[in-house]
C-alpha cells in the first residue's frame, strides 16, 4: 500500500512540477515523496522509477497518439533508435525514471539519517 | 548510520541531472530534452490542436483579428499598417522562428555559434563579403525614411513579442536538439535577410576568378567562343525587335585595357567554394486578355530555389481598410514579396546580371593597413570580425575595406594554391538601398504607375517584375542597380592600383529592359539575356537559355488560355536543349560499336518523347550522355589551367555542336590521335551506359528515381529525417518544371485579373515550420503532384465562413 501510495505521489508531484519548475524538477518532487512517505532504500527506488516511467512514459504515449507519431517517428530516426517510437518512448520513461530512483533513494536515506 | 549511502546516491542523483542537462557533442541534454513537460514531445502537436487565442499586447495600437483557414493560410484584418506588421511579425515568430534566427545568423557569418567549428570557414566568408556591412548601409536608408522606419520596427516588435511570450517549452524543436536560445529580433536582422536574398541571387552571377584563370591559356577568340555574350538561340525577355533608346552613359576603357586587362596572362591562386548553381532560377509570364478566355489578364510565377522545410515561403493574406494583398512573404521581413492585391498581380524571376566585380590591389605590407591607389598609399579601413565558436575558441579575423569594397581573399584568407592575391570586391549589395519598401508599395499599387514607381528603386538582386493589373496591362521590367560597364569590363580581375577599372556610372533606371502590352499578347522572363544585342550596353551575367525558349514556344501559339493551361504549363516536362541536341548526337553515335545493351538504351533515346517526367528512361539516358560528352570535350581543355577554368554554358555546346562539327575542342589534347565528333559521342554514350545500367540495376533508370527529388531541412545532413526524400516528380533546371535533386520551383502561382480575382497557389512544405504539425509539409505532395490550392482572398464578409477554422482576436495592452 505504501509503495502504491509512494509511486503514484512520486508521479503526481513531478507533474505539477513539470507545470512550473525545469525538467529536473522531478529530482527535487521524487526526493520529498521519499522523505515523507519513508520506505526503504531499495523500494523508495522502486516507487521513483516506477512513478516517473508511467509519468512520463505515459505522458509521451498520449502526447504521441494524438499526434498520430508524426513527430515521435523523425525523432526516433534523429536519435538512433531505428525510428522506432516505442522504443523512443520507453527511453524516454527510462531516463526519467532513472533519475527519480536515485533522489528516491536520497530521500530513503535522508529521512533514515535523520531519525 | 546511513549518511554515507545518502551521500553517494545524492552525488549520483545531482551528477545524472548534470549529465542530462548538457549537451555531449552532437547529444542533446537528454533529461530536458526528453522530458515529456518540457522537451520535444511538447513539439508534438495534436491532431486538432486549436490555434484560437486571445492575445492582449502591448505595442498594437487597436485590435485585430487574424482568421485561419483549414490549410493554415493567415488572413490579417488589421486596423492599420503598424498593427499590420507588428502581426506579421508576431506570425512569423509563431510559425517561423527557427530559420528567422539561423538563417539571419548565418547571413552575418555567426553561423558557428550553432554549429560550431565547421562552419567557421563559411562565417569567414560571410564576413569577408561585407554581409553585415552591407545590411548597416541598408538600415541607414531605411532610418532616413520615416515610414519605412516605423514598418520595420512593428514587424521587429510583433517578433519580439512572441519571443518574450513564448515558454521553454513551446521553443521549436530544432533549439531543443541543438541546444541554444533564440536572439531577439532588431530591424537589422531583417536587412540581414534581404542581404542574404541579395546574395543568394546575386553572389554566383559571375565568374570573374575562372574568367580570369581561362583568359591565361585561351586567346580572346576562343574565350569568345567558350563564353558568347549572345546565345543564337536567345528569346528575351523584351521581345526581340525592340528599340532601346541612345544609352546615357557611355563608358569608356581605359588606355591600359589591352596591356594590364585583357592580355595579361597571370592567374589568380582561388577556386571559388562554390560553383554557380543554374538551378537557381524562376519562371514568370503574363499574358494579355486578348490571349485569355476570360478576357483578364493572368499572371504565373514560379520562383526556382533550393528548397527547404520549412519552406522559405510562408503564404498570408494582409488586410487593412487602405489596402488588402495576398500572396508569401518571407519570414525575417514584413510585406508580401509575391502575390496580388485587389486592383494588380505581380512576380518575380531573378535577373542573373553580374554586379560583382574583383579588383587586384596592392598592400604596403601584411598590416593591410594601407594599399596602392592612385599614387599613394591610402588606409583601409579596418574591420575587426570576432567569430565565436559554440563549444570552441573564438576565432578573430580583420577584413580591409578599400574605395571598391572589402578584400574578400588575402594571405590570412586564401585556399591551398600558390599565387596568391589580394582581392577586393565591388558588389551592388554593398551600396545604400531600400529594397523593402518597394513591396510594401507594390502591396498597395493600383495599376502601371504605381507598380513602375514602387519598384523604380530596387537595386539589388535584381529582379524581373512582372505586372498585370484589372485595367488590362501587362509588363515586366528588368529592375536594379546594375553599373554601365565598357565592352569587357568586369569579366575578369580588374587592376586594382587606380582609379581607371572603377565603375564609371550605372544604367539609368529608364533604360532598365521593359516592356509592357506588346503586341504579341504576352511577356515571360526565365533567367535569360533580357534584351538581343540592340540592348546598348555590355550586361554579362549567369543567363539560362532554353526554359525562356521553351515558354515562348508554348505561349506564342496558345489562345483562350484558362488558369488551368497554366497550371499545366508551369509543370510542363518539356526538354528543349534535348530536342536540339538528339539529332547530333543520334547523327554521330556509332552504332556498329555498340554492344546490345547499348543500343537497347540508345533506342530507348531515339524514341524518347523529350518529355522529362517522372518515369522517363529517356531523359536519364539524354542526361547522363550529354554530361558524358561536355566532360568529353571540355575537360581536357578546361583543365589546362590550374584551378579550372570554366565550363561553358550547354546552350553553347549544344550551339557550336550544331554549327560546326569539327570545332577544334573536340579533340582530346592528352591524346596523340585525333578525336572527331563521332568519336567523342561514341565514347561519352558507353561511357554513360556503364552509369545508366549501375542505375537500371537498383531500380533508378527512371529520371525521379534517378535524381531522388529532396525537400530537406534547413539543417540538411544534420536532420534527414525532418526532410521529404525521393519525391516522384520529373523536371530539371533547364526545363519548365525546374526541379533537381533539391531545387525547384519554391512557389507556384496562377492569378487571372476578373472583376474576382481567380488565383492558385502550391508551395513544397507547410505553413508551420514545425516538425511535429501536420502542416509542416502537407502541400508537397500536391506541389509533387502538380495540383493547386484554390486561394482564398478573405473579404470583410467572409468572417462567419465556414473556411475559418481558427481565430486570433489581438488587442493592445
Amino acid at each position: 500500500m505504501k509503495f502504491l501510495i509512494a509511486t503514484i505521489l512520486t508521479a503526481a508531484l513531478a507533474f505539477i512540477s513539470g507545470l512550473f519548475l525545469p525538467w529536473w524538477g522531478i529530482a527535487v518532487t521524487s526526493l520529498l515523496v521519499a522523505v515523507i512517505i519513508h520506505q526503504k532504500a531499495g523500494k523508495a527506488f522502486l516507487s521513483g522509477l516506477l512513478g516517473i516511467f508511467i509519468l512520463w512514459a505515459g505522458l509521451a504515449w498520449w502526447i504521441d497518439m494524438k499526434n498520430n507519431g508524426i513527430l515521435s517517428k523523425k525523432i526516433a530516426s534523429v536519435l538512433p533508435l531505428g525510428g522506432n517510437a516505442i522504443l523512443l518512448i520507453l527511453v524516454t520513461g527510462i531516463v526519467g525514471g532513472l533519475l527519480a530512483a536515485f533522489a528516491s533513494m536520497s530521500g530513503s536515506f535522508l529521512r533514515s539519517s535523520a531519525r | 548510520m546511513r549518511i554515507v549511502p545518502f551521500a553517494i546516491s545524492t552525488i549520483v542523483t545531482a551528477g545524472l541531472v548534470f549529465a542530462l542537462n548538457k549537451q555531449w557533442g552532437n547529444i542533446p541534454p537528454m533529461g530536458k530534452f526528453l522530458s515529456p513537460q518540457h522537451g520535444f514531445w511538447q513539439n508534438a502537436e495534436p491532431d486538432n490542436k486549436s490555434f484560437n487565442a486571445d492575445l492582449k499586447l502591448s505595442g498594437l495600437k487597436s485590435k485585430a483579428e487574424v482568421y485561419f483557414d483549414d490549410r493554415l493560410v493567415p488572413h490579417v484584418f488589421a486596423e492599420n499598417d503598424e498593427d499590420l506588421y507588428f502581426i506579421q511579425g508576431y506570425l512569423h515568430a509563431k510559425f517561423r522562428l527557427f530559420q528567422m534566427d539561423l538563417q539571419t545568423k548565418a547571413a552575418e557569418g555567426r553561423a558557428s555559434e550553432i554549429a560550431g567549428a565547421k562552419a567557421v570557414e563559411f562565417d569567414k566568408r560571410q564576413r569577408r563579403m561585407g554581409m553585415r556591412f552591407a545590411a548597416e548601409n541598408a538600415m541607414k536608408e531605411v532610418e532616413k525614411d520615416p515610414l519605412s522606419k516605423t514598418m520595420f520596427d512593428a514587424y521587429t516588435n510583433g517578433v519580439n513579442a512572441y519571443i518574450s511570450s513564448m515558454k521553454e517549452s513551446e521553443l521549436p524543436v530544432e533549439y531543443k536538439l541543438l541546444n541554444f536560445k533564440p536572439e531577439k529580433w532588431s530591424n537589422i536582422r531583417t536587412a540581414l535577410l534581404l542581404k542574404m536574398m541579395a546574395k543568394m541571387l546575386t553572389g554566383e552571377t559571375e565568374k570573374d576568378l575562372p574568367n580570369t584563370n581561362a583568359k591565361s591559356i585561351f586567346t580572346p577568340d576562343e574565350l569568345k567562343m567558350l563564353y558568347p555574350q549572345v546565345p543564337d538561340s536567345l528569346e528575351p525577355i523584351v521581345p526581340k525587335g525592340t528599340a532601346f533608346d541612345k544609352p546615357g552613359i557611355v563608358p569608356v576603357a581605359p588606355v591600359t585595357a589591352d596591356s594590364l586587362y585583357f592580355n595579361q596572362k597571370e592567374t589568380v591562386g582561388v577556386r571559388e567554394v562554390s560553383k554557380q548553381d543554374v538551378a537557381n532560377g524562376s519562371n514568370n509570364w503574363v499574358v494579355a486578355g486578348s490571349k485569355t478566355k476570360s478576357g483578364a489578364p493572368i499572371l504565373c510565377n514560379d520562383p526556382h530555389l533550393e528548397l527547404s522545410l520549412p519552406s522559405i515561403w510562408y503564404e498570408m493574406q494582409l488586410k487593412t481598410p487602405a489596402s488588402n494583398v495576398y500572396g508569401v512573404s518571407l519570414p525575417g521581413s514584413p510585406f508580401v514579396i509575391i502575390g496580388f492585391n485587389d486592383s494588380i498581380a505581380w512576380g518575380v524571376t531573378n535577373a542573373q546580371r553580374d554586379v560583382k566585380d574583383y579588383y587586384r590591389v596592392k598592400f604596403k605590407d601584411n598590416s593591410r593597413k594601407e594599399y596602392w591607389f592612385n599614387g599613394k598609399w591610402e588606409p583601409t579601413i579596418q574591420r575587426p570580425e570576432t567569430i565565436k565558436v559554440k563549444g570552441g575558441a573564438a576565432v578573430y579575423d580583420t577584413v580591409a575595406y578599400t574605395v571598391f569594397g572589402p578584400v574578400l581573399y588575402d594571405e590570412s584568407f586564401s585556399d591551398d594554391f600558390s599565387n596568391k592575391k589580394d582581392l577586393a570586391i565591388r558588389w551592388t549589395a554593398h551600396d545604400p538601398s531600400n529594397e523593402g519598401m518597394t513591396f510594401y508599395w507594390l502591396n498597395r499599387a493600383k495599376n502601371y504607375d504605381d507598380y513602375a514607381a514602387a519598384i523604380k528603386t530596387f537595386q539589388c538582386p535584381g529582379q524581373n517584375f512582372v505586372f498585370a493589373s484589372k485595367a488590362g496591362d501587362i509588363a515586366i521590367w528588368q529592375q536594379g542597380n546594375f553599373p554601365a560597364r565598357w565592352d569587357g569590363q568586369g569579366l575578369y580581375v580588374m587592376p586594382g592600383q587606380d582609379s581607371s577599372y572603377i565603375w564609371q556610372g550605372f544604367i539609368p533606371q529608364a533604360e532598365n529592359p521593359h516592356s509592357k502590352n506588346p503586341e504579341r499578347g504576352y511577356l515571360e522572363s526565365a533567367n535569360q539575356r533580357p534584351a538581343d544585342s540592340a540592348y546598348p550596353y555590355f550586361i554579362p551575367g549567369s543567363y539560362i537559355t532554353p526554359r525562356g525558349v521553351t515558354i515562348n514556344n508554348y505561349l506564342s501559339s496558345m489562345n483562350n488560355i484558362v488558369p488551368d493551361v497554366m497550371m499545366k504549363l508551369q509543370n510542363n516536362y518539356f526538354n528543349t536543349l534535348a530536342e536540339d541536341v538528339r539529332p547530333v548526337l543520334l547523327k554521330y553515335v556509332q552504332e556498329e560499336k555498340l554492344s546490345a545493351k547499348e543500343k537497347e538504351y540508345l533506342e530507348i533515346f531515339r524514341n524518347w518523347d523529350l518529355m522529362a517526367s517522372p518515369d522517363s528512361k529517356g531523359q536519364t539516358i539524354y542526361q547522363c550522355w550529354w554530361d558524358s560528352l561536355e566532360v568529353a570535350i571540355w575537360k581536357d581543355d578546361l583543365d589546362r589551367v590550374k584551378p579550372q577554368a570554366p565550363w561553358p554554358e550547354e546552350q553553347t555546346t549544344m550551339e557550336l555542336l550544331k554549327k560546326d562539327s569539327a570545332f577544334k575542342f573536340i579533340d582530346d589534347v592528352n591524346t596523340t590521335e585525333k578525336e572527331t565528333l563521332y568519336d567523342v559521342v561514341t565514347a561519352a554514350f558507353r561511357k554513360a551506359a556503364v552509369d545508366l545500367s549501375e542505375k537500371e540495376k537498383n531500380g533508378k533508370l527512371g529520371w525521379a528515381k534517378s535524381k531522388n527529388p529532396t525537400v530537406y531541412h534547413l539543417l540538411k545532413d544534420a536532420l534527414l529525417p525532418f526532410a521529404r526524400r525521393g519525391l516522384n516528380i520529373g523536371g530539371n533546371g533547364n526545363i519548365i518544371n525546374a526541379v533537381t535533386h533539391s531545387h525547384g520551383p519554391s512557389w507556384r502561382m496562377i492569378v487571372q485579373l476578373t472583376a474576382t480575382t481567380e488565383a492558385y497557389g502550391v508551395y513544397p512544405g507547410g505553413e508551420s515550420g514545425n516538425p511535429g504539425s501536420k502542416y509542416y509539409d502537407n502541400y508537397v505532395d500536391y506541389w509533387t503532384e502538380g495540383k493547386y490550392y484554390k486561394l482564398w482572398f478573405m473579404k470583410d464578409g467572409d468572417k462567419e465562413d465556414k473556411n475559418i477554422k481558427w481565430a486570433m482576436k489581438f488587442s493592445g495592452k
